[in-house]
């Protein structure tokens, strides 16, 4: 039965966890370094409008660490309770990886962030702004180095297999592997777009709602322009990464292009519903030759497909579909950006109509993230590590049921968090994030006199 | 690099993970006990106590990951099993986790009619991750048998462990506070001791009865000779604890309010240092050691290298945040 079978729960309890986890860094990275803009801005203009943002999104960057951090901490436990086989087979490589990790980023941003948001009035004006520089520092550090971990786990390099076992010889080569900068690009473009919408969606908010403070303009702006700027280059840098994945996972991208078998001039697939048990397409609707182009840069390009790999390519729906998610969500947030950067230009203030369109588009960074994730890790089935350890052979003992009630444990809980956190965002945004309780009564000016 | 020989590498990092989960439960310990005492205080006072340890709970969860993290990447085979065993005790420690860590934002940041939930998921959220690992240790201590009397034992454990951290988090408070709250917190210390003290018997006491082999140990004549400073110097510090708590007051003894604090710690090394010495060198007791369970010799040595180059800085930037936030932290207020 399903419900018992160990490896599928566990796939599905990493997922879950991992996909709760990132939607939180993702908003932190890129609001860290919007943090560390503000921040600059606000010492150059002391007790103005940019000093009124800081106090904001300061909070609402605090609120989402804190997620972050409980999420990952869950993350840091899950490596080793659900795949204990994965240690033993590639430690040598993930075990300085992620010692790596908690060493370099996680002691620097937890300890900085403490004196970020606690420590304005008791550290001069120069130690204040290096912590908010050190915080963003640190969040980048560990994308750094969970993704070099990660691509490596896509494009093993630097190694060689000893009675089974994985052994590192060139740190250098494990590190930059071949996906590797692809990968961290991909990323942080993706923690800057999604940042970028969050701040312009709750700032589009607070305007909606009657709030004039020259503040929300300001970030309004300077979330747009990024956006404007990042969106382009986010699907520059996706494209360049296909032709990465063409080269080293050729089983993956047969399986994002929906293609069955070898051929050349490949069409480019909008629609298809792909089934794995007739090994075709039904419904399709394509451009032809344009993945032909877009993959080889050559209008009869031969592109391997998927027969080619038999019983060793992922399961191509969700791939399939993980991939056209994330490209039609992207080009999406392309339009909008435009859009919005373009009512800036012309009348430097944003329609009413668009504000009502950002609002609702607060949290869709999420989307391509998540899918972008989904495509690439299930694009990776059925290994662990590509050509060296089989997801299967990575699992511990636990036995099915026992991962059946933790998991249902987590989803509850994830649930229910998801949507405090999103209403609490909500909320902050309604009160200019005044401190209920304590704070509530007093003028903000108190946070610098206190 | 000669002198790092496998013996020296595995040792290394043994007492790497030795020091880390001391500093976690020493530092976690402080801000869940805050955690388990809130219920105690009313309205202003919560606030006072969670200013507390607002600055520093976010550092001091790192040092779990990074004990966690050792196990995991230096002794692989190690956490294989043990997670495995603790299972359910670490999944309800990580659920305790998560509803402390999001409520120490959400309290002040969610509506104010909330308040009261996340004070309460809070301090739930504290209880549950200390009662957790108390339960993992006591389970540890009993080789993570399963039958009745060995379960039955580690829950008599958690408990105890729960009081060690509200000791911790009430010496902490009488540190950083002042007035009616010192006052209060120091009556908390007062309570918490005597279970904790509890605690040390019990596990002192389970530890040789568990393996013949840590019995041989304890009971050889010049062994017996080299361990007893530390029942001792425990018993010593309890006394000393309780006559504090009992004579405090706080226009007399403010100067000197940093004795609970630093005593509470000394209990903890103590602990600390008799258990290492009880069950050294396994790792599962009489099952694995840290021979067996050792990564390989050249991920030790590439492990090392960062631990060299990182701890050090690490050490410095944690003092100087500590620095900065020192003293009562009755104005702390949030940027
Ligand atoms: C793209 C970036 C990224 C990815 C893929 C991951 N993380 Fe993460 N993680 C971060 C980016 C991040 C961050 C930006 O550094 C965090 C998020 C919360 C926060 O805002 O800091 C963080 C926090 C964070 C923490 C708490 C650190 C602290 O106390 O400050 C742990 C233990 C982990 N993560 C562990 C993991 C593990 C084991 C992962 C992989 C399986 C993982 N993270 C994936
Ligand atoms: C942060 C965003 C990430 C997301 C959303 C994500 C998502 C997923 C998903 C959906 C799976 C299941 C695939 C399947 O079983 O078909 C998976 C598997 C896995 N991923 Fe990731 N992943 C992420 C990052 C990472 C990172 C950074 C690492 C390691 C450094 C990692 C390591 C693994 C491992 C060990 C598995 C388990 C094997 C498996 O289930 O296939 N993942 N991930
Ligand atoms: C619109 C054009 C885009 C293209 C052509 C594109 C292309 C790709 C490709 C080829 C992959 C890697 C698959 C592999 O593992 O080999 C990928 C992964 C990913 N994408 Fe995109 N992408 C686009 C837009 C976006 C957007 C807008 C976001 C988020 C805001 C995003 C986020 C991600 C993430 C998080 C991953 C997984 C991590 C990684 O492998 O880097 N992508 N994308």
């Amino acid at each position: 039965m399903i419900f018992m079978d160990a490896v599928i729960l566990s796939r599905i309890q990493f997922a879950a966890n991992i996909s709760f986890h990132i939607i939180f860094p993702t908003i932190s990275i890129g609001l860290a370094w919007f943090l560390v803009y503000i921040r600059g801005q606000a010492d150059k203009q002391p007790n103005g409008a940019w000093d009124m943002a800081f106090k904001f999104w300061v909070k609402v960057f605090a609120l989402t660490f804190a997620f972050g951090v409980v999420s990952g901490v869950t993350m840091s436990f899950q490596f080793g309770t659900n795949w204990p086989g994965y240690m033993k087979t590639v430690g040598a490589v993930a075990g300085p990886l992620l010692a790596y990790e908690v060493l370099s980023a996680f002691f620097l941003e937890a300890t900085f962030l403490g004196i970020m948001l606690f420590g304005q009035n008791k550290v001069s004006p120069a130690v204040y702004k290096l912590s908010v520089w050190l915080v963003a520092g640190g969040t980048t550090l560990s994308l750094f180095w969970i993704l070099a971990l990660n691509s490596w786990m896509h494009t093993p390099a630097g190694i060689e297999v000893v009675d089974g076992k994985v052994v590192a010889n060139d740190w250098l080569a494990i590190i930059f592997n071949p996906s590797m900068p692809y990968r961290t690009v991909h990323m942080l473009l993706a923690s800057a777009a999604t940042a970028s919408f969050f701040v312009m969606g709750i700032s589009a908010f607070r305007v909606l709602i009657g709030e004039r403070g020259e503040d929300i303009q300001k970030t309004l702006r300077m979330a747009s322009v990024v956006a404007a700027v990042v969106m382009p280059l986010q699907i520059l840098a996706g494209d360049i990464h296909g032709l990465n994945t063409h080269e080293y996972q050729p089983a993956k991208l047969a399986a994002m292009e929906g293609l069955w078998h070898t051929e050349s001039k490949v069409p480019l697939l909008l629609f298809a519903v792909p089934d794995e048990a007739t090994q075709s397409n039904h419904y399709e609707i394509k451009i032809p030759q344009l993945a032909s182009l877009v993959i080889t840069h050559s209008l009869n390009g031969e592109i391997r497909g998927l027969d080619e790999f038999p019983n060793a390519h992922p399961p191509v729906f969700p791939v399939f579909w993980g991939f056209r998610v994330m490209v039609g969500s992207g080009m999406l947030m392309l339009v909008l950006s435009w859009v919005t950067w373009w009512f800036l230009r012309q009348s430097s203030s944003v329609p009413i109509w668009l504000m009502r369109v950002l609002v609702p588009a607060t949290f869709i960074g999420w989307v391509p993230t998540l899918a972008g994730w989904y495509t690439t890790e299930i694009g990776r089935q059925p290994y662990l590590v590509t050509g060296i350890l089989k997801t299967a052979d990575a699992l511990g003992q636990v036995s099915g049921t026992t991962i059946f009630g933790s998991l249902t444990a987590y989803l509850l809980l994830y649930a229910i968090l998801l949507s405090v956190y999103v209403t609490t965002v909500f909320y902050m945004a309604r009160t200019g994030a005044k401190l209920p309780g304590h704070d509530a009564s007093q003028p903000s000016s108190h946070a610098l006199a206190g | 690099m000669e002198f790092l020989t496998r013996d020296v590498l595995v040792l290394s990092f043994a007492a790497l993970m030795g020091i880390a989960i001391m500093a976690y439960v020493i530092l976690d310990g402080y801000d869940l006990g805050v955690g388990v005492l809130l219920p105690q205080a009313k309205g202003h006072d919560r606030d006072q106590m969670i200013h507390t340890i607002a600055p520093f709970w976010d550092a001091n969860e790192t040092w779990l990951v990074l004990g966690g993290g050792i196990l995991l990447v230096a002794f692989p085979i190690a956490h294989g099993i043990i997670l495995n065993a603790t299972y359910l005790a670490v999944l309800i420690m990580l659920i305790g986790l998560i509803l402390r860590g999001v409520s120490f934002e959400l309290r002040v940041k969610a509506p104010a009619h909330r308040l009261e939930l996340w004070n309460q998921m809070f301090a739930i959220g504290s209880a549950t991750a200390g009662l957790a690992q108390g339960f993992m240790l006591g389970h540890f201590v009993v080789a993570f048998r399963d039958d009745w009397a060995s379960l039955l034992f580690a829950a008599l454990v958690a408990p105890c462990v729960l009081s060690a951290y509200t000791l911790m988090g009430a010496s902490w408070l009488v540190l950083k506070t002042e007035g009616d709250l010192q006052h209060r917190a120091a009556r908390w210390g007062r309570h918490a001791l005597w279970l904790t003290a509890l605690g040390i018997v019990l596990v002192s006491l389970a530890t040789p009865i568990v393996s013949p082999r840590i019995f041989a140990r304890w009971f050889s004549l010049d062994r017996i000779v080299i361990m007893s400073p530390i029942p001792l110097l425990v018993t010593w510090a309890v006394i000393w604890l309780s006559r504090w708590f009992y004579q405090f007051d706080a226009d007399e003894h403010d100067h000197r309010a940093w004795i609970p604090f630093t005593l509470t710690i000394e209990l903890f090394l103590l602990s600390g240092l008799g258990l290492a010495y009880s069950t050294f060198p396994y790792v599962v007791i009489d099952q694995l050691t840290i021979w067996d369970a050792a990564a390989s010799t050249p991920t030790l040595k590439m492990i090392l290298l960062g631990v060299v180059i990182v701890l050090p800085p690490i050490i410095v930037y944690s003092a100087f945040s500590y620095r900065i936030f020192k003293g009562k932290s009755t104005h702390l207020s949030e940027a």
